[in-house]
């Protein structure tokens, strides 16, 4: 009888709220229990455990993907090697949606749910923006792979680290000269509209000027564009260089709509491969960028000259030869920014390390021990190169890729010192009171 | 560039827009139109089409005028069974009460939403045009496969046109949204024409988003600019008519156009949404609407 009553209150929806409520309850309950059992471990053996901040879904789900493998891969490695302080290392991702709110929340829970010792990880400018007070209201480490200027500006505050990839400033300051006595000092740029663009406009416009060269139009486009050709005619006929840098969902129409602009004439272009992260150099309509320039953090293609430890690299996150996934060839890898989270966990492993780092209690320990490091040496830990890390500025500075198209493959011609990239600092981080 | 050329350039971009918003907004005015019903998932119908487009173009190799092609036929037929399954299940057992109608849309706008997050992910996935033509101004390239989007918008738009004024199902169509009661006095089955039109209006957006996407890209949030466009247009075309409707969406199209290309395309939304305030002061019904009776 009992079976035939509960056949009919499904029928016709009358599970009760108590049935419901129970039902939430129990999975609730599901998910809280192995963090009870953990604790009543000792604390030497327990994990540490990094919270890593990822763009899963929204405008940034193609680089969250690969920082996500990236992630793993170094954590893996990490862990082979016999973790960090003899304790393993265990990831714990939540999605921030690359929305800034999210982003904030998503620290938030890292440290009141999840209990993690620091928290690392995410791109997108606005998020880590949104995000920085929340870390440093909870006096939460908080390791950042964003490549904005924001860190090094000094603006965020002392809990804000980006020791894995160089900042926007320092990259496009080094490659200026280049641009202007190889490919024409008068230039328009096309950028995104917001904080990440904003430093491209400024910087590259000031590095420029200070060649001697000059930028003679901004085209700005708001983040969520989906049609580009109404721009072009902006860009003025006497341009020499077409200075391009664009991200998002768009990137790939905003290339193919240049091309079926200028065909194959038109300004000599320069891009930051940030226009073509994740986007197949094969993809139908974008032949007509044979020749032209791109900025990359890490070279997509493979080079003849490549280090060992490059191709080891290549190997743990699971790339190929052209940067695409060994399990599909059309899966495009965000190579010029991913390698950046393997180097900070690497980082956060040293800093722990040299911190004798134990559980929150010695996090403030670990902030100086991260501000204390001053080089980080080319090899499997830090395969994009050598590094040398400003710990007033929490910024480190790196060498820069310029690579050419060529048969459907970009070449590296061009690699900047790291000097070319160190400015004046406007911050010190190490005034501020832990 | 001169003006001259400029002007041409802001003009096909204005065009193509207003070719795909017209197919969109008459999709939505429609269903308001028969239905009285707004239908706010009408953005995520849109996005369906694009996602299917996306999925039935991967699996055909080969010329990607195949794929294309498959996906042009498929992917709207396969909304419009999504929505009439929408229809039977959720709005017909409100009783298509206008209010519980509205809350129930916004639902499936999320349902739709993270099923295609889930199923398709968070990528943005280009669909290969049916074929790549370069046509060479002296002044600019411009895409040949845009030109044929306002082509094939205008022949659809037209054979919408004549289906509800030519046609027996457009008769019982436009009875059914001229009195619904008097309509089923005449025995015409509401009930049935009500599941078809909420179909139809679906497939409209689904065929605009298979046009689009080898323009832009397959994206699971790419449904919210065509919702809101479409409703700007609606408004002002007045809903429920088709002619006020194609009128409003070459208006809107050629203004976000020309505007954008000329000034900033924050003053061409501002100046839309602006239209939209004056319509709703000045002539509540629309343009070409009619006064509720």
């Amino acid at each position: 009888m009992s079976e035939k009553r509960s056949k009919t209150s499904i029928l016709t929806g009358n599970v009760s709220r108590r049935t419901a409520l129970k039902g939430l309850g129990a999975s609730a309950g599901l998910t809280l229990a192995p963090g009870f059992v953990r604790y009543a471990q000792a604390q030497s053996s327990e994990p540490i455990r990094i919270g890593f901040q990822a763009h899963r879904t929204g405008i940034g789900a193609a680089y969250g993907r690969w920082y996500e493998r990236t992630t793993m891969a170094a954590a893996k490695a990490i862990n082979a090697a016999g973790g960090i302080n003899g304790r393993p290392l265990e990831i714990v991702t939540e999605d921030d949606g690359t929305d800034p709110k999210r982003g904030a929340e998503v620290v938030e829970k890292f440290a009141s749910q999840h209990k993690v010792d620091v928290v690392y990880g995410t791109l997108f400018s606005h998020v880590v923006v949104g995000a920085a007070p929340t870390a440093g209201e909870l006096k939460m480490p908080y390791y950042v792979v964003s490549e904005g200027y924001h860190v090094a500006s000094g603006k965020l505050n002392r809990y804000v680290f980006q020791p894995g990839i160089t900042d926007v400033k320092a990259q496009v300051s080094s490659m200026a000269p280049w641009v202007t006595s190889n490919l024409g000092k008068k230039v328009t740029m096309i950028f995104p509209d917001y904080a990440f663009g904003h430093d491209h406009r400024d910087f590259f416009t000031e590095a420029v000027k200070a060649q001697g060269g000059e930028v003679i139009k901004h085209v700005p486009i708001p983040p969520t564009e989906s049609s580009f050709t109404r721009y072009f005619p902006q860009i003025p006929s006497d341009t020499e260089v077409l200075y391009h840098v664009m991200v998002g969902p768009a990137v790939l129409t905003f290339v193919k709509e240049l091309g079926e602009f200028y065909g194959g004439g038109g300004p000599k272009l320069f891009g930051f491969i940030d226009s073509l992260e994740a986007v197949d150099m094969a993809s139908p309509g974008l032949e007509f960028l044979d020749g032209s320039h791109f900025w990359e953090g890490m070279p997509r293609y493979l080079q003849a000259d490549a280090p060992d430890y490059v191709k080891a690299y290549r190997d743990a996150v699971g790339i190929d030869q052209n940067g695409a996934s060994v399990d599909d060839p059309k899966d495009v890898s965000t190579a010029a920014h991913m390698f950046g989270c393997w180097e900070t966990l690497y980082v956060i492993k040293a800093a722990m390390e040299a911190a004798g780092y134990q559980g929150p209690g010695d996090r403030q320990k670990l902030i100086e021990a991260t501000e204390a490091m001053t080089e980080f040496a080319a090899g499997p830990e830090h395969p994009q190169g050598k590094k040398i890390f400003n710990g007033k500025l929490h910024q480190c500075f790196g060498h820069q890729y310029i690579s050419q198209v060529s048969g459907g493959r970009l070449e590296v011609v061009h690699r900047t010192e790291i000097e070319d990239s160190m400015y004046e600092p406007e911050g010190d981080y190490t005034t501020q009171s832990l | 560039m001169s003006f001259g050329p400029h002007l041409l350039l802001a003009t096909l971009e204005g065009l193509v827009t207003a070719a795909v918003l017209a197919l969109t907004a008459l999709g939505l005015s429609l269903v308001f139109g028969v239905m009285r019903v707004v239908n706010v998932a009408h953005g995520e119908f849109f996005m369906l089409g694009a996602v299917l487009a996306w999925f039935f173009s991967t699996l055909v190799t080969g010329s990607p005028a195949t794929g294309f092609l498959l996906a042009l036929v498929l992917s709207p037929l396969v909304v419009g069974l999504v929505a009439l399954v929408c229809e039977r299940t959720v709005l017909r057992r409100l009783n298509y009460d206008p209010e519980a109608t509205i809350v129930a849309t916004i639902g499936m706008l999320y349902i739709i939403q993270q099923l295609a997050l889930t199923f398709y992910g968070p990528e943005a996935r280009p669909v290969q045009a049916p074929f790549s033509l370069r046509i060479a101004l002296p002044w600019f390239g411009y895409s040949g496969y845009k030109l044929a989007v306002i082509a094939a918008s205008i022949g659809l738009i037209l054979a919408t046109w004549l289906v509800l004024t030519r046609t027996r199902i457009g008769l019982i169509m436009r009875a059914t949204q001229f009195d619904r009661e008097t309509a089923q006095n005449f025995g015409i089955p509401v009930d049935k024409v009500y599941a078809a039109v909420f179909a139809l209006g679906a497939m409209l957006a689904a065929v605009a988003a298979v046009l689009i996407v080898p323009i832009q890209q397959a994206h699971y949030l790419m449904g919210l600019d065509p919702l809101l466009l479409s409703f700007i247009v609606v408004i002002i075309g007045g809903l429920g008519s088709l002619r006020g409707t194609v009128v409003a969406a070459v208006l809107i199209g050629l203004s976000d156009g020309i505007i954008s290309v000329f000034f900033s395309p924050t003053l061409a939304k501002m100046i839309a949404t602006l239209l939209v305030a004056l319509v709703l002061v000045f002539r509540p019904q629309g343009l070409f609407g009619q006064a509720a009776r």
